[in-house]
């Protein structure tokens, strides 16, 4: 066989189809085909894919009682998905049209509560009919056929040809052979994928620079604020009551390393008090700072019963006690609160004697190790 | 050319085929069409468990495309002077304030975003439930670890795809998941620091993040997904379906429906119910009303804090984890890390690698195209239900402060509950599973040996009491049966043998009178009920042998007519 047509003028290519053209059209002639009817030409291409149908189960006949009944039932349901279809679009578009407007507004009324709903009915409603009309087409309007196809196997030809075709043009390049070509290529393909992979570094930030995780924008003489901006001192709060407060810095209420509980605590508290070593003068009388973000996942830790003196984390139930320097005492935490160091500033408001003395929040690998 | 001018036989004449003709002249699709169209697919309803995942990702995207149109993905700081009066003045996140707006100024709004959540969440649960199928029937073993590979890759970015979409919002709820996510990254170990910088470029929370999730959530993650869901579908094709054991199945065909019009009627009437149930929950059932979290505030959290189902079991890791941290010279490992990454990353490469662990342990590296029922591989399933128990265990106490809550119990119970249960429960369900599953498989053999339990109670001769039993097939000189256990269910009633009528339908009271019921079974051309009929004709009054039970498991008795003596 030949690829070019050798006549003048010719750009190569012939106009008879090749010889390797093959199929099913050698086997069945146009006029076989005629001759077959609609089930036995669909049996026949099944058959070519492998599919044989083993058994038909007809439906009621066409124009019988139960036909009419399937028929029936089938329409009503496409039918409903119609009318719950147009109800949406009312729904939809009618509101503030001429149905009332749509728009919640927290003192607004029935409609307007009943909106999404409504949405949700219509359009849901619509979609499961014309699902369940298309499953019951199915089951009640279509021949249940039983159908049992072929499956094969992997085939020995055709690895080993596509395996000759694939190792042939290996061969032809001629890379086994041209070894120093290999190994260059390996290199750079290398040297490559690292100038890909280099430009992630414009992600990356270094965690240690200026550490900031173990400062927070705690200093010595920040005023303690109340999250309305208003400082606080002594007396200001009842005995055994919380504050969540802030330093008095510029964002210092939405830093998420900054917010302390100011602890004001009862006098049977105070007889049973712990406080950790080296930090008895932490607190001001009976008050004590401690970070409000919880050692173990970073929550604030919010729940604070004060018949037990126990400050509890809402995410993982972390538990601490603030008698005892907010040492853990139950759940997944294992560092103490860190302590704010407190005292009063010649007005009377609460100050920060300075930074919390370790990292606050949870624990890192380094943790230990920070200046 | 002369394909154009058509041969006269089987000339297309109707409008519509030569159309069909033309488009064929052009893109020879007929074959490929017709060979798709012929594709049969197996009949069974746990099969279409993971086409519930494939619609509710067909609604994610379309939902997801509709809300990015109305969604901000800015951390920028302004004051809401939206209509929810309630939060009217108050500092918050543009992408917050956009959020809000999706739910009450835009028209159906609120609906479309309710509807997306609750696709996230029925997305990722069929994934669950079509895995568990996958793995309680063995259809990932050889050739299928491929696509078991890939679907559990698809479970885990789901998971990640609707942890980002979460987040989103930056109400107060996904806010403190966020924060939770960083404390998980900071616990790595040497690296911890570096990656939670890198990922929130800087401190936490920083001004990029809701960016970056939004991009990925979008974009990144979505396209993934959808690959890998292409190539997922084009391997299953490909290999064609499994199917149960069963007649005339056989590890080289599959029985069942072809493509058209049946399957495809099927599928899309499936498309329509599952995209319905969504729009009906997203309508009717509020989910995640983020107006009333508020705004993120690193200071605040809300108690009952809950995250979306599925991050549940990694949440009730980190809950009953004791309080271990490493600590090496200054150097930290704390115990998130295992609550939070290590149980997780545990389960997801147990169950990426159980196709090569289990093809290691049993030897069995033959193709299977046959599924297997639970009962009939003990081992598998009862480490399926020990892994089912102590994801359970885990789930239950990611919500373990409601339960406390709801049930009046001490919280701190509930999280000794949670650990002692997560090591001692797995294991006891693992021996009462493969009690159950041995159980099971011996009730299956007695069938086939002694034949199915009538009710009918003879009294012989003797005056003994026998009941009857109908056996399956053939038996032999002693009356056992021969049929041997083939792996597909065993009847156990004799209305699955045509042995009475079916059962009345009706799930908590009858919808069908029985009477009907037993006129339909007498005029059907089959099982015994029609004998009953005819038998009622002929007017003999006596039963005849005729289809009657006969006495399996009673040898002495195998030969004699069943006539019961008459007084």
């Amino acid at each position: 066989m030949t690829t070019t047509d050798p006549r003048p003028g010719s750009t190569g290519g012939a106009d008879e189809p090749g010889q390797l053209h093959g199929g099913p059209d050698d086997d069945y002639s146009p006029e076989q085909l005629a001759a077959m009817d609609r089930t036995e030409l669909d049996r026949l291409g099944a058959r070519l894919d492998g599919v044989e149908i083993l058994h038909v189960e007809p439906v009621a006949p066409i124009g019988s009682a139960l036909d009419k009944k399937n028929t029936r039932l089938v329409t009503l349901w496409f039918a409903l998905a119609g009318l719950l279809s147009l109800a949406f679009v009312v729904v939809f578009l009618g509101s503030g049209w001429f149905l009332p407007s749509w728009e919640w507004r927290i003192e607004s009324g029935t409609w307007q509560s009943l909106y999404t709903p409504l949405l949700g009915a219509t359009m849901g409603g619509a979609l499961i009919a014309v699902g369940v009309a298309l499953v019951l087409y199915v089951k009640k309007l279509l021949p249940h056929e039983t159908a049992v196809q072929d499956k094969h196997d992997g085939s020995h030809f055709d690895r080993v040809t596509t395996g000759a075709t694939l190792m042939g043009g290996l061969d032809n390049s001629g890379l086994p052979r041209r070894k120093l070509l290999v190994g260059v290529l390996g290199v750079m393909s290398l040297a490559f994928g690292a100038m890909l992979v280099s430009l992630l570094g414009g992600f990356i930030k270094n965690p240690n620079k200026g550490n900031p995780l173990g400062t927070t924008p705690w200093a010595e003489g920040v005023r303690l604020l109340r999250d309305d901006g208003t400082p606080i001192r002594p007396g200001d709060q009842q005995p055994g009551s919380l504050a969540t407060v802030f330093p008095a810095v510029e964002g210092g209420d939405r830093a998420y390393d900054a917010a302390v509980m100011l602890i004001r605590l009862r006098p049977e508290q105070i007889e049973s008090l712990v406080p950790a070593a080296g930090r008895e003068d932490f607190g001001v009388g009976d008050y004590v700072a401690y970070s409000k973000v919880c050692t173990h996942a970073g929550c604030p830790v919010s729940l604070y019963e004060q018949e037990t003196s126990r400050i509890l984390c809402p995410c993982h139930q972390s538990q601490f006690d603030v008698t005892q320097g907010a040492r853990p005492v139950f759940g997944p935490a294992t560092r103490s609160l860190p302590q704010l160091p407190i005292s009063v500033d010649e007005e009377g408001y609460f100050v920060a004697r300075g930074d919390f003395p370790e990292p606050i929040g949870p624990s890192f690998w380094n943790i230990g190790r920070l200046n | 050319m002369a394909t154009s001018t058509v041969p006269g036989p089987g000339a297309p004449a109707t409008l519509v085929g030569k159309a069909a003709f033309e488009v064929d002249d052009r893109l020879i699709v007929a074959g490929p069409v017709r060979r798709t169209l012929n594709k049969v697919f197996p009949d069974h309803w746990s099969f279409l468990l993971g086409e519930i995942a494939l619609y509710s990702f067909i609604m994610l995207l379309l939902s997801g495309t509709y809300l990015t149109f109305f969604y901000d993905a800015s951390m920028k700081e302004i004051v809401y002077e939206g209509s929810y009066s309630a939060l009217r003045g108050i500092e918050m996140s543009a992408a917050y304030e956009s959020t809000l707006d999706i739910s009450f100024d835009v028209r159906g709004g609120l609906f479309i975003r309710q509807m997306h959540h609750w696709a996230a969440l029925l997305f990722v649960a069929s994934i669950v439930v079509h895995l568990l199928r996958i793995f309680f029937t063995g259809a990932y073993r050889r050739p299928r670890e491929t696509n078991w590979f890939i679907g559990v890759g698809l479970l885990v970015l789901a998971m990640l795809e609707g942890f980002a979409g979460y987040t989103l919002p930056d109400d107060l709820l996904s806010g403190t998941g966020l924060r939770i996510f960083s404390a998980v990254f900071l616990s790595i170990p040497v690296i911890g620091t570096w990656v939670y910088f890198t990922v929130f470029g800087g401190d936490f929370p920083g001004e990029l993040i809701i960016g970056r999730l939004y991009i990925l959530h979008v974009l990144i993650i979505p396209a993934v997904l959808l690959a890998l869901i292409a190539l997922h579908l084009l391997i299953l094709v490909k290999q064609k379906h499994t199917q149960f054991p069963g007649a005339g199945r056989t590890e080289h065909n599959v029985v069942g429906n072809r493509l058209f019009p049946t399957f495809a009627a099927k599928a899309t009437g499936l498309l329509f119910i599952v995209f319905g149930v969504l729009a009906a929950l997203g309508g009717l059932v509020q989910i995640n009303p983020i107006w009333q979290m508020g705004p993120y505030n690193p200071s605040q959290v809300s108690a009952g804090s809950q995250p979306d189902w599925y991050i549940g079991f990694v949440d009730g890791g980190s809950r009953i984890m004791p309080p271990w941290e490493i600590d090496l010279w200054g150097y930290h490992i704390p115990p998130v890390l295992w609550g939070a990454l290590g149980i997780p990353g545990i389960m997801f490469s147990l169950l990426a690698f159980y196709p090569i662990i289990e093809r290691k342990l049993t030897g069995d590296t033959a193709s299977h195209h046959l599924l297997q029922r639970p009962r009939d591989v003990p081992v598998r399933t009862s480490l399926g239900a020990m892994a089912i128990t102590a994801y359970l265990v885990l789930f239950i106490s990611g919500g373990n402060d409601v339960v406390a809550d709801k049930f009046d119990i001490s919280l701190n119970a509930m999280t000794w509950a949670g650990r002692i249960g997560f090591l001692i429960l797995p294991p006891i369900v693992y021996w009462a599973t493969y009690r159950l599953c041995l159980g099971l498989e011996q009730h299956d053999r007695e069938v086939l040996e002694h034949g199915i339990e009538t009710g009918v109670i003879r009294r012989l001769p003797s005056g003994e009491f026998i009941e009857v039993h109908q056996p399956l097939g053939p038996v032999d000189e002693h009356g056992h049966g021969m049929l041997a256990y083939g792996g597909a269910s065993v009847p156990k009633k004799m209305n699955q043998v045509g042995g009475a009528r079916r059962a009345i339908r009706g799930f908590f009271k009858p919808i069908e009178e029985p009477a009907a019921v037993q006129r339909e079974a007498e005029q059907e051309a089959r099982g015994l009920e029609s004998e009953q009929a005819r038998r009622q004709l002929t007017g003999s009054g006596r039963p005849s042998e005729g289809g009657r039970p006969s006495e399996g498991g009673r040898p002495s008795e195998g030969g004699k007519p069943q006539q019961e003596p008459r007084a």
